[in-house]
């Protein structure tokens, strides 16, 4: 059980615990390694709040690695995080990000303020510079419910830990520049649960259609992008038999076409 | 140079228990009790802020009584060496037989290695995943160990509230029952505790991946009313 003198006490911050006790990453010191990429997630401001989304592929180079990767995932209660990258930095700075989130929480007996997480994970991103700059670069979205302001508020990072707080959606990733397009074009302020979703839903879909990066819906094995809510009631994921329908309807307006 | 007197060492160890014992029998106490769900813990303390309660990790509760600031320090210690079992293994290898022992193997140390003992007892408690999982260890200012199968008690007077506790206390209690029999064993027959003076937190397995859940002010109020 690590003791520390109140005088060297790392409070509540998980990576420096790490490193105190020795099993902090190390950067990697030279050369280039190719590594799983996993690619397009989007977030969007409506109503309530907020949707994020996530289409489920990885790639090595030109081939699929992984089908069913979940990039966008829950971070706390009322905050969530999706990840474009390199697949094995992005879900372990995931886990550390969840970590430190609960770990702040119990040590401190209060929640983080969304702005406070969001900075928080800015330090994770800038730490991850070094290997960045060997090709495994991380660039994440973060989403939440600031249950100060009674608002959901979207940020988007760049390689070198630069947090930008967007006003209406955000997009990261291979296939960002399709997906983007669509949110930006069928955007409107206080949308509706339904239309939020179904502009998600579509973005993933033209990112998929143009982008051999990005996994559209896989019907076939039942495998559908990850799509979750965050709103005064928290994370909440959009369930599968709720997306399928969604998928199918786009389907039909694409062979209708 | 003057010689220091010799103190023989049973004399140095009775007069550490006698003080630590001192200290803790000062503050206030409290009880966890298993009930169908999990393990309530009831504590009286009339601060809004400063907790004896606290989570641990997803199955995993701790509880301190005596002095403030060394049962904190544990506690955070004990929040550390979790996260970080769990980050390095998995989430489900982090247990409380293996945090209390090295709870007690720290208090040990600091019982026989330092000028002042600390003035705790604490409380590892562990909500399985079926009841009979259920583990409490009750861990003394000199690093004893003691494990409680159905109800632990922490701190001044424990010797009385345990009897009214372990008198009235009978196998599949709800909740409400649970946390009224804490109350009322705290408080003794001659006084009732308000609310306000009561913390209260479970251990629950309905509750999700953190079972961990304090009932505020206005939950413990409805559950004795």
């Amino acid at each position: 059980m690590p003791f520390f003198e109140p005088t060297d006490d790392p409070g509540s911050n998980f990576p420096e615990l790490l490193r105190r006790v020795g099993l902090g990453a190390d950067a990697p010191s030279a050369g280039s390694i190719d590594v799983p990429h996993a690619t397009t997630c989007v977030a969007l401001r409506y109503g309530d709040g907020v949707v994020m989304a996530g289409d489920r592929r990885a790639t090595s180079g030109n081939l699929i690695s992984h089908r069913s990767m979940e990039k966008v995932v829950q971070a706390d209660r009322y905050s969530g995080v999706a990840i474009a990258g390199a697949a094995g930095p992005a879900m372990e700075m995931i886990r550390l990000f969840q970590l430190q989130l609960e770990h702040y929480e119990k040590v401190e007996g209060t929640t983080l303020s969304l702005e406070g997480k969001a900075n928080q994970l800015s330090m994770m991103v800038r730490g991850n510079l070094p290997a960045a700059m060997q090709g495994m670069v991380v660039v994440p979205l973060f989403a939440g419910w600031d249950l100060r302001r009674e608002v959901g508020r979207l940020f988007a990072y760049d390689v070198t830990g630069g947090r930008y707080e967007e006003r209406e959606y955000v997009a990261t990733g291979s296939g960002s520049l399709h997906a983007g397009t669509v949110i930006k074009v069928g955007f409107e302020t206080d949308m509706g649960r339904d239309e939020a979703i179904d502009l998600a839903v579509r973005s993933l879909w033209e990112a998929a259609d143009a982008d051999s990066a990005t996994g559209g819906p896989d019907t076939l094995r039942g495998i559908y992008p990850i799509v979750a809510t965050v709103t005064s009631e928290g994370w909440v994921p959009v369930d599968d038999t709720d997306l399928a329908p969604r998928f199918d309807a786009l389907a039909d307006e694409v062979r209708a076409r | 140079m003057s010689q220091p007197f010799y103190v023989a060492p049973e004399q140095v160890m009775k007069d550490r228990a006698d003080y630590a014992r001192k200290g803790i029998a000062r503050g206030r106490a409290l009880v966890a009790i298993r009930y169908t769900d999990g393990i309530v813990i009831v504590a009286e303390n009339p601060s809004e802020t400063l907790r004896k309660v606290s989570e641990i990790y997803d199955r995993i509760a701790f509880a301190g009584v005596g002095k403030y600031n060394e049962f904190d320090q544990l506690r955070v210690a004990g929040i550390r060496a979790a996260d970080l079992k769990g980050f390095q293994y998995s989430r489900d290898d982090v247990d409380a037989r293996a945090l209390a022992n090295q709870y007690a193997q720290i208090l040990g140390n600091i019982f026989t290695h330092e000028m002042k003992p600390m003035e705790v007892e604490i409380l590892v408690a562990e909500v399985g995943l079926e009841p009979s999982d259920d583990q409490m260890f009750h861990i003394l200012y000199d690093g004893t160990v003691v494990d409680q199968r159905n109800v632990a008690v922490l701190g001044g007077d424990a010797d009385a509230i345990g009897e009214r506790l372990r008198e009235a206390y009978q196998d599949d209690l709800d909740l409400e029952a649970a946390v009224k029999l804490g109350a009322s064993s705290l408080a003794g027959p001659d006084r009732e505790l308000p609310t306000t003076e009561l913390e209260v937190a479970t251990l629950s397995r309905g509750n999700g991946r953190r079972c961990f859940h304090r009932v505020n002010d206005l939950g413990v109020a409805d559950i004795l009313s």
